[in-house]
């Protein structure tokens, strides 16, 4: 511990970092400005570690190799234009890409409301407006789906029991015979199922209708 | 043209118009990133010296750390330095890179039994004070610089960072991984070998040639 009143050569060594810094407190500041004032190789000493500190401080003492900076800046732009290229590359991709998946997503959404499937026979058409959970059934190496007891249903030991909207998406297509209200309506390019949200609009649009009446 | 606009704008502060790049930067406009660490490029070069010591090996680590800042520009947050970040970061590289290439030998128990001992200042029977101007002659810089380079690195880095990158004692305790205690002991001892080395220097007559008055001490 430095005592306060007077300090020794040693003591002030030991503190003219914390003296120049400012982190002494003011009665070792006070003791050791005495000393100053009496010891010349301390004072040699404080001014030579001040001198040091003021001639390293100087902005002139940080120098770079010849040509640091143009080799920095050179460096900065490639890297610059390989980000750039890393990102013109990656927004060449993206932009088809997030139209692939934006597509895709559609369909897929699509799909949950309306069914466009590869259809089984090219000579099928699709229908249009028939119920998304309507009871059908299908069988085995047929291409149509019809409703249960439909006259034309062929190989009915292998029936199954499905909804429209599972046989459309599996390809099925509508029977002429048991479907046929489904199908005059139907025209090129239109969704072949209502869909569960188009349904539930028109119940909304019917108590509507009803309510105002 | 933006660069124009900020230098054709003096009033502007140099702060002010720091934290206009940094902005700037951080909203995607890299052809400014140079701009903005312009001034501390050579700063963060001597960061890199001080702690590799070898003048490629801190070229490379001051770009590799200038790369780094630019790729986490978005996380500098205003309530730092810049100068303050990017010399970090650069520390930060140079310490990994002098790791990675195993050139530091082992020094804890040396470390603290040279920190716990005292040092004693020479006595110089002649020595003058160095004026700044006397850094306009590069063979000035080169003696200084020289004699920094004679520094163990464990004075040598504490030494830079706090005397010449003018990082604070929290600061340079945080760059280095040390305490604060370590900091001042390092700091007190790099400050009074530089001082005994210049006025060596002087005896030994390095600043002979220098425009000074003869005479005694100036105390």
């Amino acid at each position: 511990m430095v005592n306060r009143d007077a300090v020794n050569c040693e003591q002030v060594w030991h503190e003219i970092s914390n003296y120049l810094e400012g982190e002494v407190d003011s009665a070792l500041r006070l003791a050791m400005n005495e000393h100053f004032r009496t010891c010349q190789r301390c004072l040699s000493v404080l001014e030579g570690t001040r001198n040091v500190i003021q001639l390293y401080g100087d902005e002139r003492m940080i120098e770079a190799p010849a040509g640091f900076g143009r080799r920095l800046e050179k460096r900065l732009a490639q890297n610059a234009r390989v980000s750039g290229r890393r990102w013109s590359t990656w927004s060449a991709w993206l932009v088809p890409v997030a139209a692939l998946l934006l597509f895709a997503g559609g369909l897929h959404v699509a799909n949950s409301l309306t069914v466009t499937p590869e259809l089984k026979s090219e000579h099928a058409q699709p229908g249009w407006g028939i119920p998304a959970d309507m009871q059908v059934v299908v069988t085995a190496d047929a291409r149509v789906f019809h409703v249960a007891g439909c006259g034309v249903i062929h190989n009915k030991q292998t029936e199954r029991t499905l909804t429209a909207k599972e046989a459309i998406e599996q390809g099925y297509v509508p029977c002429l015979r048991c479907m046929r209200e489904y199908l005059h309506t139907a025209s090129a390019g239109h969704v072949a199922l209502e869909s569960e949200a188009d349904a539930e609009v028109d119940v909304d649009d019917e108590r509507e209708h009803f309510d105002r009446r | 043209m933006v660069l124009n606009t900020l230098v054709d704008n003096p009033g502007q502060a140099g702060t002010t118009r720091e934290q206009d790049l940094i902005a700037r930067v951080q909203r995607g406009q890299n052809e400014l990133f140079y701009e903005l660490v312009k001034p501390y490029e050579r700063r963060v070069y001597a960061a890199a010296l001080a702690i590799l010591r070898n003048e490629a090996d801190a070229e490379d680590v001051a770009q590799e750390a200038m790369l780094k800042a630019f790729a986490n520009i978005r996380q500098f947050r205003a309530e730092a330095r810049f100068s303050t970040w990017l010399i970090q970061i650069t520390v930060n590289e140079a310490l990994m890179r002098r790791r990675r290439d195993r050139t530091v030998v082992m020094e804890g128990i040396d470390v603290r039994r040279e920190e716990e001992s005292d040092y004693a200042p020479r006595d110089f029977a002649d020595w003058r004070e160095i004026p700044s101007e006397a850094l306009e002659r590069k063979e000035v810089r080169q003696k200084l610089a020289a004699a920094l380079a004679t520094l163990d690195r464990k004075y040598r880095e504490v030494f830079v960072l706090r005397d010449m990158e003018q990082f604070n004692i929290q600061e340079t305790a945080a760059a280095l991984g040390i305490s604060v205690a370590s900091v001042k002991t390092r700091l007190l001892r790099a400050r009074l070998m530089l001082r005994d080395l210049l006025a060596a220097g002087w005896e030994q007559g390095w600043f002979s040639r220098l425009p000074f008055e003869k005479g005694s001490k100036p105390w």
